[in-house]
């Protein structure tokens, strides 16, 4: 734990903050940042590091939380698996909350659907061996940073000659989306917070299109409070010097080429193909299916079932709040009709969702 | 998507529980206001006061490093009485066991619940065994009443925090709801977390002896963790609280385990912690009385009552910046990477 008090110091925190405000002392304007990863909206908010930015910093919270750009469709479909006589549906903590248009996997699971959340998809496979007669469906959602592992529990699972393992895949890979968005001159974002788990596997080097082609500055940035504090002020200064480099200030953990090692068993299993995301529509080649020599691993394949007619809920902003347009409290179910408790859309529900976010630390 | 069925997050001590209890539940069954509710009811009898509670224990596993099922049945509802100032005199317990149990893990357990009873100094007096077929429970439930009475005219409850006073806790936070978590199917972290699950009764005693009147409010922050504990505290009492994060103490295993799964540790339930609201006069009497005694020697001021009138809380983070604190709400679920 002195590992993470050593990012969280007070007295440094002081410096890089009269740091920031000493860079943007002439600047006139506002000066927009977004923030691409789930986890660092959730940090900014935890840390309260909006309060203690200068005016003159917007920070805005981009399409990095995983859940949040899940569709409805797909969670309608992992809410049909799980009425699936005979299955098991494994997932991670934070989608079993997610609304479908009639349904959530919480919801399926209070009625008698065996619904499990699992911290690791090799967890998955393991239930998928302790019960032979049952199909056990891993919900294949995340960024770079989960494909890999979920690429390895196929291949484990293959190895193993465990056949009743499947994976409902959604996987998404995160430039392709910041790319659109760094081109709507709506929004004006002038630098991005490049996430941190993510940049570890696919490399800094990713988003040097971004910057080029673009001309957006990019910092890849760690979770910490002077991680975050860090990465604004090297993205102040690229903007105020009116530069678009790709720099990391992730270091101990990104390397500017990557883990080649976790891309190549996420690129054994899975393939680019075109992703519908929530908010935005569909990217093509934003999206990871899995590849024809493990078709015998696919739910989407293996699995058919009925999947109701998707509708997504009148009024929920949450794709315009995925794209940085909205604020949580612009919406006009903030905090009325949307609750963590009761949540219409996908932003509130994920820990790691804007309206979540908003929510539980905006003062 | 409001629910028309209950979920677990309804269990969750957080925000949909409270919503359970003040829309269905309490309104059913009294006419007890949010502002009224202790953890133990406080009854006029005979020219002086008893308190009575009870709780049901449900914990997934039995057995968790620091404790099991039966001794934090027996501590939490020594806890319940104590958290209103009374002296814990006798408990009620309710055993539902699930066909298959072994005998064996049946006699630990009791055991266990005998020795935490001695030594809280209460007396187990009553009970009830039922057993329900496979599967239609979950290895062992308990369920626990209390009595306790009253040797002060001191009048402790949720609704007392005034302005300008400290609020002290006694330990760390978050230890039993991370070695429950760890000790779960699935999940294994490298470290020795283990339960902080302890009588509190004999701490509150000391308490109020040496600071009596200046404490204003006592609870002990079981589900729901630290945060919606004091959320509760500011919205019975109509304050604002603010917290110093730096001040909190989090031991290093459960702030990294939290750090990894994405928990927040003030989120997370404790079982051998008080929050105590007292007068700014008396805190520092009153920390040297916890420090002193064994379920207090981590104990520390937190934070203060900063505002008279709107039932908001606050943290000022670590590195100076400045939050607002809600209630849990529903589980406290992993995050996905």
């Amino acid at each position: 734990m002195k590992y993470t008090t050593e990012f969280r110091d007070p007295a440094v925190a002081q410096k890089l903050l009269a740091s920031i405000h000493q860079t943007v002392a002439g600047f006139t304007g506002t000066m927009t940042l977004m923030e691409v990863c789930g986890t660092h909206t959730m940090a900014i908010y935890q840390h309260g590091i909006r309060s203690l930015l200068p005016e003159s910093i917007r920070l805005i919270s981009g399409p990095g939380c995983p859940v949040c750009v899940t569709p409805v469709d797909y969670v309608d479909h992992a809410v049909a698996l799980a009425r699936r006589p005979g299955t098991i549906v494994a997932t991670f903590g934070d989608m079993v909350r997610v609304p479908g248009s009639s349904s959530s996997l919480l919801q399926e699971k209070a009625r008698g659907a065996d619904v499990r959340v699992v911290y690791s998809p090799l967890d998955a496979v393991a239930l998928a061996q302790k019960h032979p007669a049952q199909a056990v469906v891993f919900l294949g959602v995340g960024f770079e940073t989960t494909a890999p592992t979920i690429a390895g529990s196929i291949i484990e699972a293959k190895r193993r000659g465990v056949n009743n393992y499947f994976v409902l895949p959604a996987h998404k890979t995160i430039p392709g989306p910041m790319a659109i968005l760094a081109d709507d001159p709506q929004l004006k974002v002038e630098g991005y917070l490049c996430p941190a788990h993510v940049s570890a596997i696919i490399g800094a080097r990713a988003y040097e299109p971004l910057a080029r082609d673009h001309r957006v500055p990019c910092v890849v940035t760690g979770f910490e409070p002077l991680d975050l504090l860090q990465g604004v002020a090297m993205l102040a200064r690229q903007i105020v010097a009116g530069e678009a480099r790709v720099e990391i200030q992730y270091s101990r953990i990104v390397k500017k080429e990557g883990n080649a090692r976790a891309r190549q068993i996420l690129y054994e299993v899975f393939e680019p193909c075109d992703a519908r995301w929530r908010g935005i529509g569909v990217i093509p080649g934003s999206g990871l299916g899995i590849r024809a020599a493990y078709a015998a691993f696919d739910a989407a394949r293996q699995l058919p079932v009925k999947v109701e007619e998707s509708k997504e809920h009148a009024g929920c902003l949450c794709g315009e709040i995925l794209k940085g347009k909205v604020t949580p409290k612009e919406c006009p179910l903030f905090r009325t009709a949307c609750t963590p408790e009761n949540p219409v859309g996908a932003c509130m529900v994920s820990s790691e969702g804007t309206c979540a976010a908003e929510y539980k630390y905006g003062t | 998507m409001k629910s028309d069925i209950v979920l677990l997050g309804h269990g969750s001590g957080g925000r949909l529980s409270h919503q359970l209890l003040d829309e269905l539940i309490v309104p059913t069954l009294s006419g007890l206001g949010p502002r009224e509710q202790n953890d133990s009811a406080v009854l006029a009898h005979g020219g002086g006061r008893l308190a009575f509670t009870t709780d049901s224990y449900v914990v997934d596993p039995i057995f968790f490093p620091g404790g099991n099922i039966g001794d934090l049945a027996i501590h939490g509802t020594v806890n319940d009485l104590a958290m209103v100032g009374a002296r814990p005199l006798a408990i009620s317990v309710g055993l539902i066991l699930e066909e298959g149990l072994p005998l064996a893990d049946l006699k630990t357990i009791l055991e266990s619940m005998r020795a935490a009873a001695q030594k809280a100094g209460v007396a187990i007096v009553t009970g009830d065994t039922k057993v329900v077929p496979r599967g239609k429970g979950d290895k062992v439930f308990i369920n626990t009443a209390g009595i306790g009475v009253f040797d002060h005219e001191l009048d402790i409850k949720g609704s007392g925090a005034r302005l300008g006073d400290k609020v002290i806790i006694n330990g760390s936070v978050g230890d039993h709801g991370m070695a429950v978590l760890a000790s779960r199917e699935g999940l294994a972290l490298e470290s020795d977390i283990r339960s902080d699950s302890a009588p509190l009764n004999h701490l509150v005693a000391d308490l109020l002896r040496e600071a009596g009147s200046a404490v204003h409010a006592l609870r002990d922050p079981t589900r729901g963790g630290v945060a919606t504990t004091l959320k509760e505290i500011a919205l019975q009492s109509q304050v604002d609280i603010t917290l110093e994060e730096a001040a909190i103490p989090v031991n290093d295993a459960v702030g990294g385990a939290c750090a990894i799964l994405g928990l927040d540790p003030l989120f997370v339930a404790n079982e051998g912690k008080l929050l105590a609201v007292v007068a700014a006069e008396a805190a520092g009497a009153a920390l040297a009385v916890m420090q002193r005694h064994p379920e207090g020697q981590g104990a520390a001021i937190i934070g203060e009552v900063t505002g008279a009138s709107s039932g908001k809380v606050f943290l000022r983070t670590a590195i100076g910046g400045r939050r607002a604190i809600e209630m849990l709400a529903g589980e406290q679920l992993p995050r996905i990477c």
